[in-house]
This record gives structure tokens, C-alpha cells and sequence, in this order.
């Protein structure tokens, strides 16, 4: 047998950063890394853009960064209306580190239609 | 009143030994491995190293009356013995900072282990580690954007990056090497590198290399919808041919460049760092002919000392062994290192190799590089011992897939996330490395062939460079 027969064929993918090769995480796996940026003490945020302009560094924040004592179940509330109000939008979730003064974590949450 | 001229050979123990001398915050601290010639005094051979690599020389001069060489010259200031090793000691040097000139890695070195090194009193000696004082290290201009910077211009965040060196690593031409580096990116990684070796050869020469692997970058990009780059090498027979190609590079938007800072010497590489700064040009550094200068245990300069000399002389990358590939490497003195790159104050730490407090204040962090015979069964502990501050270069690892670079980036890179996962889940990786890994091939086709093909793959051989221990 030819070894083209058992070889696959990888197709290029649109990825979005950080998980984006994995599968789609859980409701119960995206708590968790909530938990896990809310634990090292990061800011957590939540910010939006329509899949045409995903390259731009700057997305639309969803209200402000969630500053101070941070409730897990406060964080998916607020992903979930993003979500609603912006049902085409991806929509990023970040974790800001003010000693780095940069982002600890980033990640998709939802990814709007393309 | 002015001291006399007495002509002649005096100990130098009599003028460069100090043990009562308490080091200034602005001294420039180091510490040596000494190994004397049999039968000289501990004392007498510190004292001569400190002598020999700061004011003095073998014979009285009468020109030192016309200075204060007690301003001027290096102190040994203790002596230790090493541990689990009877006929080495480590000697500590105190110098003061106006030996030096600002901002002038190459000066630090040319004195510390110039001539020293090939004096007859000694059998071998070793540069363990220098203190640099803040003082020196705000004369230093270090890496050029540093680890905020490079992650916040290439969107990437919370994880390590990936990378991969194209192979073979000389004799492609440039249009199938920009091939090989096209699939690479296209398959999910953040950077490809050209290998050391790869400068501009009769076989593929640098402006064709260059504009071929801006394609790839481009399209990969467009693609992907990620943003990517490609170390492209600089380093060049000359300064000005440095610069030219760098200059191109920057002509067609490429994002980061590569040096090697051990050939290329400090002068090129400091100069090269400011040409960064000043184009917002990011800078990957390898250290080919380290291990010729850190491998042997009493000669020498360690690689922490050559860490953190890169780290004042400027780049963004540095390579820093693997621990667990094909390369060289301790574990506690390779994280001992890592730490002096990527953080602001470090401590002492025996247990690490690190000898003084080490203080950089707000200069730029370095990402650590794991590169060379590392494979996916790896990840866990790359993910566990380098943090997410590091790039992680599968070269063999990736292209070497049964499918192809494209495959062998993905495979990789859904191994990386699922390891980035696990462990802000707070499951222990590295214990659970199989599981984590084989979770994840079930929805990646490509992981999974990858676990198949480096099944059987380990490198255990002694570590020739360990930590000195009792």
C-alpha cells in the first residue's frame, strides 16, 4: 500500500491564541481557569470583537476590568451578557498582571460566527 | 607623606589579600573555582588572581606611585572551601566599579578572565559567578524589548511559546527552506529559527532566504490568524554586514532577528541590541561555542555568568539546555539560571549554584529557550521545569513527523495547551504526563501519531557539569 493511504492531510486552521487547538473547553474547564487567573491574583476582563477584525490588538472592553475581590460566579454572569449582547462577537477573557504589567492568561471563551 | 619605590617580586598576598574588607554595594563582586599549582598558600594564589585580573602585575613598577592602587584594585576578600572536592577552593574578588567602563560587557570580561586564565600559579580556574552592582547594571542598555514587551506585540499569552529550528540545518535552497518554514507556522507554531550554521552560504544566500521566509511569515499569518515570526540570522563575518542585514530584515516587517552572541562577541551583539532598541526589533540569541568556555567543571566560566552577561549586552531569547533533551544540563543549576534571566532580584542560592544577591532593577527580562533532541513526550516537563516564560524549539520533534511539519507543529502545539491546562487546573503534569498527553490525542490525530513515533526516545547519560555538592 502506498504510504499516501495512511497519511493524513493537515488542513490550516483559524486559531485564537491560547487553546485554540484544543477542543472547545466546558462550561466546568473555562470555571476553572477562571479560578486559576483569580488565584495568582490577576485582574480579570472581559473584552469582544467581530471574528473580521480578530487581528487587532485592541478589542472592545466589556465594561471595565473586574478590580478588587472577584467572585467566580460574577465573572461568568458578566461573560454570558457580553455573549448576549454581542452574539456574533468573539469573546476574550484576560487576566491582567499589574507586576508584569501585562496579561497572565487570554483566552477565547466564545468565538463568534465567522 | 609619599610612599618609597622598592623594586622587585612581593607576594601578592601582602597587598590583594583582604579578609577583614567589607564589599561596597557598588563593587563589582566574583567568584572564582581556584585550583592552585601543589604547595602555594590558598591566600597567596586568591590574592594573585585578584592582583592579575585587576591593578597588579608580577613585578613592582614605580609608575604605581603616580596612583592610589588602594582605590583601584581588586581585593580577594574570602576563601571557601568547595564541597565534596579537596584540592579546589572557590576565591571571592572584589572590585571596584571604576575598573570598568559603563556599560561595557566586553571591559567586565577582558579584566576578569583575561590574562588570569593562563597564569602558571594556577592548575585551572573557574568563573562561578560575577555580582554586578545596580549601579553598573543601570549603565547597561540589556535586552532590547524584553518578555512584557515581546508578549504583548505577538498576542500571545498565559502559555509558553513554541518554536522550531528548520532542518536540515544546511543545504536547502531558499525557496524550499521558506517551504519548510511555511508548513512549520501554518501548523500552529509561534516561531521557526534559522539554525546557527545558517549565515549565507554558497547554497542559500541571506537577501533570498530572507525575502522567501517573509512570505511564509505572511501567508502563515493570513492563514492562521495568528501572528508569527522567524529568527532570521544575522550574524555575519562583519559589523557592517550585521547591520545591512538586519536593516533588510526590518525593510521586509519581520519581527525578530537572531544572533550568535559567543562567535559574534559582545561588541557586535551589544551594538546589535541598541539597532534593536532603537527599531523595535526583537533579538533571539544562541550561544554556540558555550559548552567549549561552561562545560568543564574547574575551568572556565560557568553559563550563569555568560547568562547574565547576555542579559546586560541585550537579547530577548537566550537558549539554556533542556534538562531533559539531548543537550548537557543539571536541573537546579539550569532553573538556578533560567531565574537569573527572567527575574528582577535574585537571590543567593548554593543549592542553586547561585553565589551572591543578584539585583537587575527594571531591566528587561530574557525568555528562556529549551532547544535541541526534545519531543512531545517532553512537553510536561519543559511545561513544568521552564514556566510559561520560555520558548520551547521542537526541530527533529516537529519535522520529523510522519505527516509532515504542519502535522508535527499541531501535534505539538494541542500538547502544549493540554499540559498549559492541566496545570492551571492544578493536576501535577509532570507525575501525569501520560494521561494529560493521551486525554488529548484522542481529538488530535496528529498528537497522537506524534506519541506513537517518540514512544521509545530517551537521552540519560550523566550530567558531566553538576552542581558542586558534598
Amino acid at each position: 500500500m502506498p504510504f499516501q493511504n495512511t497519511m493524513g492531510d493537515y488542513q490550516t486552521r483559524q486559531t485564537l491564541e491560547t487553546f485554540g487547538f484544543l477542543p472547545p473547553l466546558t462550561q466546568e474547564e473555562i470555571f476553572d481557569q477562571i479560578a486559576y487567573v483569580i488565584a495568582q491574583g490577576w485582574t480579570p476582563s472581559i473584552e469582544h470583537i467581530h471574528p473580521s477584525q480578530a487581528m487587532n490588538h485592541y478589542w472592545t472592553m466589556w465594561k471595565l476590568p473586574f478590580f478588587g475581590s472577584v467572585d467566580l460566579q460574577q465573572v461568568i454572569s458578566e461573560l454570558e451578557a457580553c455573549h448576549r449582547a454581542y452574539p456574533d462577537h468573539h469573546i476574550r477573557f484576560t487576566g491582567y498582571d499589574n507586576y508584569t504589567q501585562s496579561q497572565g492568561s487570554a483566552f477565547v471563551v466564545f468565538e463568534g460566527r465567522r | 607623606m609619599s610612599k618609597t619605590y622598592d623594586a622587585g617580586v612581593k607576594e601578592y598576598r601582602d597587598m590583594y589579600w583582604t579578609p577583614d574588607y567589607v564589599p561596597l554595594d557598588t563593587d563589582l563582586l566574583a567568584c572564582f573555582k581556584v585550583t592552585g599549582q601543589p604547595g602555594v598558600p590558598r591566600e597567596e594564589v586568591a590574592a594573585a588572581v585578584a592582583a592579575e585580573s585587576s591593578t597588579g602585575t608580577w613585578s613592582t613598577v614605580w609608575s604605581e606611585l603616580l596612583t592610589d592602587l588602594e582605590f583601584y584594585k581588586g581585593r580577594a576578600y574570602r576563601i571557601e572551601d568547595v564541597p565534596g572536592d579537596k584540592e579546589s577552593f572557590y576565591a571571592f574578588v572584589a572590585y571596584p566599579i571604576d575598573l570598568f567602563e559603563e556599560g561595557s560587557i566586553v571591559n567586565v570580561l577582558t579584566s576578569l578572565v583575561g590574562n588570569v586564565f593562563g597564569f602558571k600559579a594556577l592548575r585551572h580556574l573557574r568563573l562561578e559567578d560575577i555580582r554586578f552592582p545596580i549601579a553598573y547594571v543601570k549603565t547597561c542598555l540589556g535586552p532590547p524589548s524584553g518578555i512584557q514587551v515581546e508578549r504583548d506585540k505577538l498576542n500571545k499569552y498565559g502559555r509558553p511559546l513554541l518554536g522550531c529550528t528548520i532542518k536540515p540545518k544546511l543545504g536547502l535552497s531558499a525557496k524550499n527552506y521558506g517551504r519548510a518554514v511555511y508548513e512549520c507556522l501554518r501548523g500552529g507554531l509561534d516561531f521557526t529559527k534559522d539554525d546557527e550554521n545558517v549565515n549565507s552560504q554558497p547554497f542559500m544566500r541571506w537577501q533570498n532566504r530572507f525575502e522567501f521566509v517573509a512570505e511564509a511569515v505572511a501567508a502563515s499569518q493570513q492563514e492562521t490568524g495568528e501572528r508569527k515570526g522567524h529568527y532570521l540570522n544575522v550574524t555575519a563575518p562583519d559589523p557592517e554586514e550585521m547591520y545591512a542585514r538586519a536593516e533588510f530584515a526590518k525593510e521586509l516587517g519581520q519581527p525578530i532577528i537572531m544572533h550568535d552572541y559567543i562567535t559574534g562577541g559582545f561588541c557586535a551583539n551589544t551594538g546589535l541590541a541598541k539597532w534593536c532598541r532603537k527599531n523595535g526589533m526583537l533579538l533571539h540569541i544562541h550561544r554556540a561555542m558555550h559548552a567549549v568556555i561552561d562545560r568543564h567543571p574547574k575551568h572556565g566560566i560557568h553559563f550563569r555568568v555568560l547568562a547574565k552577561c547576555l542579559r546586560l549586552s541585550g537579547g530577548d531569547h537566550l537558549h539554556t539546555g533542556t534538562v531533559v533533551g539531548k543537550l548537557e544540563g543539571d536541573r537546579g543549576s539550569t532553573l538556578g539560571f533560567v531565574d537569573l534571566l527572567r527575574e528582577s532580584f535574585i537571590p543567593e542560592d548554593r543549592a542553586r549554584g547561585i553565589f551572591f544577591d543578584q539585583d537587575w532593577g527594571s531591566l528587561p527580562g530574557v525568555f528562556a529557550v529549551a532547544s535541541g533532541g526534545i519531543h512531545v513526550w517532553h512537553m510536561p516537563a519543559l511545561v513544568t521545569i521552564f514556566g510559561d516564560d520560555s520558548v520551547l524549539q521542537f526541530g527533529g520533534g516537529t519535522q520529523g513527523h510522519p505527516w509532515g511539519n504542519a502535522a508535527g507543529a499541531a501535534a505539538n502545539r494541542v500538547a502544549l495547551e493540554a499540559c498549559v491546562k492541566a496545570r492551571n487546573e492544578g493536576r501535577e503534569i509532570e507525575k501525569e504526563a501520560r494521561d494529560v498527553l493521551t486525554e488529548a490525542a484522542r481529538n488530535s490525530p496528529e498528537l497522537a501519531i506524534a506519541l506513537e513515533t517518540w514512544k521509545e526516545i530517551k537521552f540519560e547519560f550523566e550530567t558531566v557539569d553538576k552542581l558542586d555538592q558534598g
